[in-house]
């Protein structure tokens, strides 16, 4: 077993200077009737080359030759060699969270970088260290928008994320708080009428998607007044984090909260996790903040260095009266995106974002060119839904020829008018002029 | 005990008293080398350079023509621009001022770091695995599938539960939906009840996750011996009781030997039994939590099957339950029908559901790592790592014995408590041990938990460390107590080593600066 040492020599050694007579008698304190009296029932063990055809064998059995034109909160994009190389040293890979910051200084520091992207991304003056994902980051927002407000009721756009609605739902069963849910309209954007109707004084939150789930810019500016006006919190959210290059920060739009996942900087789909939640606010909501946070401090000598700090808000020292239960978050991820951010600086987050802006408009051209039209008409960024006339079976259709087409948005609003035909498509940095025409033809059929 | 390089662990007390030539060397092999300095990636200035090759767009499309201007930005301010090297150089040489696995000793108790193998690493970044789309149809997912099948088969053979959900993204995520699956079983017998009975040795998360279910939470004291006692659960259970929860071995390293009778306890009123599962690692392959009583248990795939910790995440805390909670697991579920593999997301296949509990279907970049440690150790490995671990900590106990005070005697299994009241006789705390550990070259332990030991030291080893490995640790350790009697102040100097010392913890809280800003300032 090459991940453990131990020669039957040390075994021996090892017990004799306990003084236990084998490994059993270590156990003795379990008592004999807890104990499991035989093998576990797994697989025998497999060596390396064994386990590399096994696994290699299974991988295979995913079809991904072809980049996705699905995306619906979760995006592929090309990750630079760099990112991987770099997260892959074993000073970054292999230590945990910066308990001991004398030897954390570089985990910390890159924590601290990530703050600061987030920040400069959506506008807002602080970040924490970031979260499990989208999802859960979007419910702990509106938790905390409850706890800052000592109000109750959240009203949420129809066009955030289906996930992210329903992790909210699952989050907010417990504590009893409402959720109203907002329609949205033709265009796709949020239905202000109806928001403006939604929203009272006990609405703690109103939370919007930026681009939403249909990947339309949604009316954030319009729906932060509103909140505004009633004293609300507005939460946007984001999972398309690169269209944040091209489009205004949600800071700059009236956005209190700004959630969602930097997943397109530098991680790979990986059938949907692990993913960088992200979590930024304006200042005056700091203390209410959930999650581990990196501050900048001295140390004896007078040296600049890196902590984390405002402990006092988390489990560890607060216990149940602590601003969320989380302890572990995707530290590994937050750095993948940080590097990967770091190489594009502020001119390749330019590029990068007018790309995808101009892949999305070839899909929408290329399927135009086949008769195929959008469903919404508001503006988009990359992704967009089609009215391809029977989503499930387009995508039934292509996948025969290892295509993941879209997603069919019928599956999560049955009520919609269109909603059988109505494709969510995504176009990235990935997707050539030339798949993009021979998607647009394969739809056709 | 080999030392080819014939160093022995002896510490200069000042830099001034070693010469470059004839620099000493901690019992974990530190000794000096060339450390750079490195601003942070904002305060570079503006250079015009890029670090990305991207195409060219193709087409005619421009946003500031087609898109309102209100909704568009000129471009990021602050970001940096810097060359694809200068990249390279700033996080390597960041990388060179942690301390890692890879580094050396990494004892941090309730953490497990165990070593995380390469080929896991390699394995999950398979194109078929990295780049399968959440949303991608079935049939272009079936290798998915089937290994979160499979890994959902061990996971709830290795624990002893019937079925397990893979979906939580983290312990602290399996903890709440533990408790939530708890209140959903309760409130379908018509009555969620109001309180969670925790002991004294709990982590944090537990009272902090039951708080976030709604539940009133309960303190336990533990006995004298470090353990629950039945009269205690006894004196405190009652119909308002949803569950109990029980780490086990707890965070002392102890075995709760009276989970049997505490759980019946709670059963006959009614109650459940959950078990955070973080120090799983002592029992793989010797007990199972589901043969004890215990209902609910979550795994952290992170600690026990030696997925990476990355400097604080990602985590995967898959939970396993009887089948009397089962039918309330989130979604999704995977499905073997035939030969193929199915996700079941529609609440309709599962009314009873308590939802979803992150977006799409779990990390399923840890599951590959999981499931390839499991697939190379086999039955046999499985059982042998719980063992060694076991070993290993008892080892170290006996190592240490004597040079630090150990506050409960009764028997350890993968991790050992000390605490710093002998230290303390010469004004030397915990904090300040943990620090001089920092000079030697080891990370130091777990320290000030759990919160029932004053002056926690809590070490956990883990079976991927050699002996040689653990009596270095223990020559530094009992180096540090020496120096406490002999020469309290070069304790309390420490670490010297490092390129920073004792970082001010106070005034990163009290003015905090928590993002890079222009002109930012830290005095």
């Amino acid at each position: 077993m090459r991940y453990h040492p131990h020669t039957p020599e040390d075994v021996r050694a090892m017990l004799d200077a306990i003084g236990a007579e084998s490994l059993d008698a270590l156990f003795r304190s379990i008592p004999q009737r807890l104990r499991l009296s035989r093998p576990l029932d797994l697989p025998p063990a497999a060596d390396e080359i064994t386990l590399f055809s096994e696994l290699r064998a299974l991988s295979a059995r995913n079809d991904t030759a072809h980049p996705p034109f699905v995306g619906a909160g979760c995006y592929a994009h090309h990750v630079p060699p760099v990112v991987d190389q770099l997260l892959l040293r074993g000073e970054f890979f292999t230590a945990y969270t910066p308990y001991q910051p004398e030897i954390s200084q570089g985990t910390l520091q890159a924590l601290f970088e990530w703050q600061t992207f987030v920040c400069l991304l959506t506008g807002m003056d602080v970040s924490n260290a970031s979260m499990y994902d989208g999802a859960t980051a979007t419910a702990e927002a509106a938790l905390m928008a409850t706890r800052v407000t000592g109000r109750s009721k959240i009203v949420v756009s129809a066009a955030v994320h289906p996930e992210y609605r329903k992790v909210l739902a699952t989050y907010l069963r417990s504590t009893g708080d409402e959720i109203a849910t907002v329609p949205f309209g033709a265009d796709g954007r949020t239905d202000l009428a109806a928001l403006e109707k939604a929203v009272d004084g006990e609405t703690a939150a109103v939370i919007v998607g930026y681009p939403s789930f249909l990947g339309v810019v949604d009316a954030l500016p319009e729906a932060a007044a509103i909140a505004k006006r009633a004293g609300a919190l507005t939460i946007s959210v984001t999972a398309e984090a690169v269209a944040l290059g091209l489009l205004q920060a949600p800071g700059a739009l009236g956005a209190d909260v700004a959630v969602g996942t930097f997943q397109s900087f530098g991680n790979p789909v990986s059938f949907g996790g692990p993913a960088p939640g992200f979590f930024a606010l304006r200042e005056q909501y700091l203390r209410q903040m959930p999650g581990r946070v990196c501050g900048a401090t001295v140390d004896k000598h007078g040296r600049r260095g890196f902590v984390l700090t405002l402990s006092t808000r988390e489990q560890h020292i607060r216990r149940e009266k602590a601003t969320s239960n989380i302890c572990t978050n995707s530290g590994l991820c937050a750095l993948a995106a940080t590097i990967h951010l770091s190489l594009l600086g502020k001119k390749g987050l330019a590029e990068l974002a007018r790309l995808n802006y101009a892949r999305g408009r070839m899909l929408k051209d290329a399927l135009g060119r086949a008769g195929i039209a959008p469903v919404f008409s508001a503006p988009a960024f990359n992704e967009m839904a089609f009215d391809v006339g029977d989503a499930e079976a387009v995508v039934a259709r292509l996948a025969k020829r290892g295509i993941a087409a879209g997603a069919p948005l019928g599956r999560w609003y049955p009520e919609l008018p269109k909603a059988k035909g109505a494709l969510l498509c995504v176009a990235t940095e990935l997707h050539t002029p030339e798949l993009i025409e021979l998607f647009a033809q394969s739809v056709k059929g | 005990m080999g030392n080819p390089t014939g160093w022995k662990p002896s510490m200069e007390k000042d830099a001034k008293t070693t010469t470059a030539a004839h620099a000493e060397v901690g019992a974990g092999g530190a000794t000096r080398g060339i450390v750079h300095e490195e601003p942070l990636l904002f305060e570079r200035g503006s250079t015009g350079r890029s670090g990305v090759s991207l195409p060219a767009a193709g087409g005619d499309f421009d946003p500031a023509r087609e898109l309102p201007a209100a909704l568009l930005r000129g471009g990021v301010e602050g970001m940096p621009e810097i060359s694809e090297l200068e990249v390279v150089r700033h996080f390597t040489r960041m990388s060179s001022w942690n301390h890692g696995i890879d580094t050396g000793f990494y004892p941090l108790g309730s953490c497990t770091m165990k070593y995380n193998p390469k080929s896991s690493e390699a394995l999950a970044r398979l194109p078929g695995f990295a780049n399968v789309h959440p949303l991608a149809p079935a049939e272009l997912a079936q290798g998915a599938l089937e290994l979160m099948y499979r890994l959902e088969r061990a996971l709830s053979e290795i624990a002893g539960f019937d079925q397990t959900t893979l979906a939580p993204a983290a312990g602290a995520q399996g903890e709440l939906c533990g408790l939530m699956l708890i209140r959903a079983y309760h409130q379908a017998h018509g009555n969620p009840r109001k309180k969670v009975l925790i002991p004294d040795t709990a982590h944090g998360t537990n009272p902090a996750s039951s708080a976030l279910n709604g539940y009133e939470v309960v303190q336990l004291s533990s006995g004298a011996d470090g353990r629950l006692h039945p009269e205690t659960v006894k004196a405190a259970m009652d119909e308002d009781v949803a569950a109990i929860m029980i780490t086990n071995p707890n965070t002392l390293g102890i075995f709760e030997s009276h989970i049997a009778e505490i759980a019946e306890i709670v059963h006959a009123k009614g109650g459940l039994v959950y078990g955070d599962g973080a120090n799983m690692n002592a029992l793989l392959g010797v007990a199972r939590p589901g043969d004890m009583g215990f209902d609910v248990m979550q795994y952290n795939l992170h600690k026990t099957f030696a997925t990476p910790h990355g400097g604080g995440g990602p985590g995967s805390g898959p939970v396993g339950v009887k089948a009397e909670l089962a039918p309330f697991l989130p979604l999704p579920a995977v499905v073997k029908e035939g030969e193929r593999y199915r996700l079941v997301v529609d609440p309709k296949e599962r009314p009873q559901t308590i939802g979803k509990l992150r977006e799409f279907w779990g990390n399923f970049g840890m599951f590959v790592r999981a499931w390839a440690l499991i697939r190379e150790y086999g039955p046999e490995g499985v059982a042998q790592t719980g063992k060694l671990a076991v070993l290993n900590a008892n080892y170290l106990r006996k190592l240490l014995q004597g040079a630090y005070n150990l506050p409960y005697e009764t028997d350890s299994l993968h991790e050992v408590v000390f605490d710093d009241k002998l230290q303390k006789a010469h004004g030397v705390t915990t904090m300040d041990v943990a620090k001089r550990l920092i000079d030697h070259g080891f990370h130091p332990p777990t320290v000030y938990f759990p919160l029932v030991v004053s002056g926690a030291l809590m070490i956990e080893p883990t079976e991927t460390e050699s002996k040689e490995t653990l009596e270095r640790f223990a020559a530094a350790m009992k180096a540090i107590a020496e120096e406490a009697q002999a020469d309290p102040d070069a304790v309390k100097a420490a670490p010297t080593r490092p390129f920073r010392a004792r970082l001010d913890e106070t005034r990163a809280a009290r003015k905090p600066i928590l993002r890079w800003s222009p002109g930012m300032k830290v005095e």
